[in-house]
């Protein structure tokens, strides 16, 4: 054989340039994708550091007393943390029914296709709604409207402590159901998929032997897509209590713990808006560590829906 | 063992036919109407809003709201030229931020290290990273970059807003790319590699043209959801009545602008509050349809 067709079958030596710029590239996307995990540890880390002073001189009293008084650097977060849990658990108990009945509706074929198409794209339009477009909504529509309802209520159950007050216009139960309205899309869209994804064949049995469609759905479809669900109801449970605009421009924002649903409340978040850009000093610190609450809260809800739907989906 | 159903018809034969008076049937029908009565309730929020979105926003879209800077308090007419303007040099500066770092990581956790524990890591941080409040992301930047004043001594700029919504952008776009990557098929990467083409030459010639189209989904719906933002905006980029003075100066947005003026007592103030709001919902809801018709497109 002769050298010259000897060299076409040699392998290629790459040039160390190509070698470079190869070993160059993993790296750089090595560094790109290490940013997120920077990012987040810096986030902690910036808040933390940010809140440490009045950690320090408050300890957990902040987490339960609801002073908050920048003239005598009094501050505690009490009510706004109770407010923070009261309007996210309260939204989601209202939000839960109403979209996973959604989301039932639109996976069975009760009503042509093209029409469930149609409900589902509209619930998912409804997600990319500006939180502030709601909140603007809300002052000028929704409040207005629902307040004969609200003063009925004050009227008829006032004897509760939950509507003890009369409603004046902001307060946690209109915050409530923005709230209602913002993370109906996410649990809606999630059960879809996970309803999506129970095999046909578990259906086919359930109705072989028998069974109506809701004998079908509440102990066959559900059941086995209930790891989506827990899971989407968990980040809608993280949403609602980070939720900030539409929560802050209706809530009324007043620091003073009060049990009535009708009065004026808080939330971290809302707190966070109102009051960051002209804090200084020990307030920026106070509201550091209310910020740090929240992140803790927020990612304890969301570390714990991502093991929830590890845990508990069904093998088929 | 006997057949012991108690249905039969008159010669003996099990009765199958559908009766739709037993209490199981009434109760399956009572169901469904509940399902879809909620199924109603669900969509009723989009239209109530948009219906009054259009109908006191559109009314005031005209030359002037483009072009005219807004009115000071009390005073009649003006427009939203300024955070027009602002809402686009935010939502651009997020951009470049997020969309190269989002789709270097992408690529990372796709074609260096599917299963590896680092890029488990990277996963579940990426999944915590979009589950963190968007105000959260305000409070980081003004504790890092508004008031360390890094940037040329400015506390409050345009470039602090749109870093503060490069960390809400960068979850989608990791992921999406990372999913994006996913479909595309091993034949076409070993193909690649047989025919001696470099791991960097494959990525950037191969393997990311064919994902185009879910990446640019992501992006897209990722721009969408950043336009929008509030919460990261009202104590980083701040707000100005005035023209952009670059971005390095507190800039203008639609969100902010709808979040100051809505709490304005007003009327004036209000009505561009709501002009603002079609303009920023019109603005959403096209990139939200042109990610869907990027989708159906590359489907076909």
């Amino acid at each position: 054989m002769s050298t010259d067709t000897g060299k076409l079958y040699l392998l290629r030596h790459r040039p160390p340039s190509e070698k470079l710029v190869d070993v160059a590239f993993k790296n750089l996307a090595v560094i790109l994708a290490s940013v997120v995990a920077l990012v987040l540890f810096a986030i902690l880390l910036v808040v933390f550091f940010g809140g440490l002073e009045s950690m320090g001189r408050y300890g957990w009293t902040f987490l339960v007393t609801s002073d908050w008084n920048p003239v005598d650097d009094q501050y505690g977060a009490g009510a706004a943390i109770y407010g923070t849990l009261v309007t996210s658990l309260l939204s989601l108990i209202i939000a839960v029914p109403l979209g996973v009945g959604t989301a039932i509706f639109i996976t069975e074929n009760i009503i042509p296709r093209k029409i469930r198409n149609v409900i589902g794209l509209m619930v998912e339009l409804l997600a990319a709604i500006p939180s502030v477009v709601l909140g603007l909504w809300a002052i000028f529509v929704m409040e207005p409207f629902i307040r004969p309802a609200l003063e009925l209520l004050h009227t008829l159950m006032g004897w509760l402590p939950f509507f003890s007050t009369p409603p004046m216009g902001p307060g946690t139960l209109p915050a409530v159901l923005i709230l209602v309205v913002m993370i109906l899309p996410i649990i809606t869209a999630i059960s879809r998929d996970s309803l999506n994804q129970v095999p046909p064949k578990l259906r086919q049995a359930a109705y072989g032997i028998g069974t109506t469609r809701w004998g079908a759905i509440m102990n066959v479809l559900l059941p086995a897509a209930v790891s989506g669900i827990v899971g989407g109801v968990m980040l809608a449970l993280g949403r609602a209590m980070g939720e900030t605009m539409a929560v802050t421009m209706i809530i009324g924002n007043s620091n003073n713990f009060s049990l009535s649903l009708l009065a004026p409340g808080n939330t971290i978040a809302s707190m966070l808006a109102n009051q960051f850009g002209e804090a200084d000093g020990s307030q920026v610190s106070s509201l550091m560590y209310a910020a740090f609450v929240l992140i803790i809260m927020t990612l304890a809800v969301n570390i714990f829906a991502q093991w929830m739907v590890k845990r508990l989906s069904l093998k088929y | 063992m006997t057949f012991t159903s108690s249905a039969r018809t008159a010669d003996g034969r099990p009765d199958l036919a559908y009766k739709p008076n037993l209490s199981r049937n009434i109760g399956s029908r009572i169901l469904t109407i509940i399902a879809g009565l909620f199924a109603g309730i669900a969509v009723l929020p989009l239209v109530l809003v948009l219906g009054y979105v259009l109908l006191k926003g559109a009314s005031k879209i005209s030359f002037t709201l483009f072009t005219e800077l807004p009115p000071p308090p009390g005073l009649e007419g003006g427009g939203i030229g300024n955070a027009v303007i602002g809402t686009f040099v935010v939502t651009i500066i997020a951009g470049l931020v997020a969309i190269p770092v989002g789709v270097g990581g992408g690529i990372f956790l796709a074609e260096y290290s599917r299963g590896g524990s680092f890029a488990q890591f990277i996963r579940f941080g990426t999944n915590v990273l979009s589950g963190v409040p968007s105000i959260i992301a305000g409070v980081f930047i003004y504790g890092t970059i508004v008031t360390s004043r890094i940037v040329f001594g400015n506390a409050y700029s345009a470039l602090a807003g749109g870093v503060a919504l490069s960390i809400l952008m960068l979850p989608t776009v990791i992921k999406t790319t990372d999913e994006g990557l996913k479909l595309v098929p091993d034949d076409l990467r070993r193909a690649s590699l047989g025919v001696g083409a470099s791991r960097f030459v494959t990525i950037i010639r191969i393997t990311l043209p064919t994902a185009f189209t879910p990446i640019a989904t992501g992006v897209v719906l990722a721009i969408a959801r950043a336009a929008g933002e509030t919460a990261p905006l009202i104590f980083t980029a701040l707000f100005s009545p005035f023209w952009a003075e670059g971005v390095f100066n507190p800039i203008a947005t639609l969100s902010v602008l709808i979040y100051n003026f809505a709490i304005m007592p007003y009327e004036a103030q209000n009505e561009l509050a709501w002009a603002a709001s079609f303009v920023l919902v019109a603005m959403i809801l096209i990139l939200n349809l042109f990610s869907r018709w990027l989708a159906q497109f590359a489907s076909k």
